[in-house]
């Protein structure tokens, strides 16, 4: 629908939408994260659902004890080898549309502890990440423009076509496999078909 | 009333156990903190000695720590007056001085009731393979359970006697001691903006060999 014809119209107070709106304005508002965390980001992030802070604004005030009830999984803290799999496994029992955040340099990078033997590169190794903040920890407000930045996201996916979300394309996958604790390291070491490493230069 | 010096807990206990084997390794630093080194065989005993001694009462371990003595053969030069043909001349020998090649383990204790501490003790073991075996303490201080189970997941030393001598950090698989000098980490560089030191170094083997020159 044309823009000016719409303006025209609510001024005459006659609302029009479509379909694809009113659908992502629902999804968008009612963003529901999943309840846990793995580091100090963590408490950056229950910061951020308290009173001075107040994520409920966005929607957002129901952290899920359950991956089945959770929409949003906010990746808050380091993840070591030793979890990733079950970081993985959590986010597979997600139910579709689905969403990440990764918080703070440690979920994003590895962060301090990215030359360790113990720690993974990124969680964007295994499951792919819609939001990154950066921050050690990130402040709330970066969360909170983190969950804007994910509502515009949601905002804006089509609804048919060859960019609609990935939960109304059969084909795309909706799990990720879930890497094994090996001898000496977590195989395999990423999925290869989510990500790719920089290339090297010197 | 002042603790006992290591000297005289050394004397006292040497009295009270039978064979037993007891050094003081000297701390250089301006700390001071001398420590009690003793053999395996007799390390229950001495801590059963340490905990129970009226003037010691030594109840609580605060911190069991490991550390690597890889094996390190150093060279070192002395000159020495020698009669060579008749001449005394003045020559340079090489000897090798050998040390190291085994695990550490190290108990600080203090008296919760006496009010008084640290004693520093420690275990060494045979080698860094397959005499890796130390008394556990953890039947004499509690405390020492999770520590003595981080050591031998980071360090490898074997505790016997311990109740539940399982890894705590790395998972149940993990074949690596990581924490020990020789351990090579999987090798899984990725682009550091900014390396230096040992990462640089990480880095620079992964760099990509440069355009041949034709």
């Amino acid at each position: 629908m044309d823009e000016g014809l719409r303006s025209e119209l609510s001024k005459q107070g006659v609302f029009t939408t479509t379909l694809e709106e009113l659908y992502n304005w629902g999804r968008k508002n009612s963003v529901w994260p999943l309840q846990f965390g793995l580091a100090c980001c963590a408490i950056e992030m229950i910061a951020t659902t308290m009173a001075r802070y107040d994520l409920a604004r966005f929607g957002a005030e129901v952290f899920r004890p359950s991956p089945r009830q959770a929409d949003l999984m906010i990746v808050a803290g380091t993840v070591t080898k030793k979890m990733a799999p079950q970081v993985v496994r959590l986010y597979n029992q997600m139910p579709e549309p689905k969403y990440v955040i990764a918080m703070g340099a440690c979920a994003i990078s590895g962060g301090p502890f990215k030359q360790g033997y113990n720690v993974l590169k990124g969680i964007d190794r295994y499951i792919p990440v819609d939001v990154h903040i950066p921050g050690c920890p990130p402040r709330p407000e970066a969360l909170i423009h983190a969950f804007m930045t994910l509502q515009n996201k949601i905002a804006g996916q089509d609804l048919t076509g060859p960019n609609r979300p990935r939960h109304l394309d059969s084909a795309a996958p909706s799990e990720f496999p879930v890497p094994q604790l090996g001898e000496h390291d977590v195989v395999p070491p990423s999925n290869r078909a989510l990500w790719t490493p920089e290339v090297i230069t010197r | 009333m002042p603790m006992e010096s290591l000297e005289q807990i050394k004397a006292r206990a040497e009295a009270a156990i039978a064979g037993v084997c007891l050094t003081i390794v000297q701390n250089e630093s301006p700390c001071a903190q001398h420590s009690l080194l003793v053999d395996g065989g007799h390390a229950l005993q001495l801590a059963e000695f340490l905990r129970d001694d009226p003037a010691l009462r030594l109840d609580f371990c605060s911190n069991v720590t490991g550390v690597d003595w890889p094996e390190k053969v150093e060279k070192v030069k002395t000159k020495v007056k020698k009669i060579v043909d008749g001449v005394e001349k003045e020559i340079e020998e090489t000897t090798e001085k050998r040390s190291g090649g085994y695990l550490e383990v190290v108990y600080h204790l203090y008296s919760m009731s006496q009010k008084q501490g640290p004693v520093v003790v420690r275990l060494r073991t045979g080698n860094r393979a397959d005499q890796a075996n130390l008394p556990s303490l953890t039947p004499v201080w509690r405390s020492c359970e999770f520590q003595e189970r981080e050591i031998y997941d980071l360090y490898g030393v074997i505790f016997d006697g311990h109740p539940d001598l399982r890894r705590i950090l790395m998972w149940d698989g993990f074949k690596d001691h990581p924490m020990r000098r020789d351990y090579v980490e999987p090798d899984d560089y990725e682009y550091e903006p900014t390396p230096h030191d040992d990462v640089l170094d990480k880095a620079k083997a992964h760099y990509p060999s440069p355009p041949s020159a034709n």
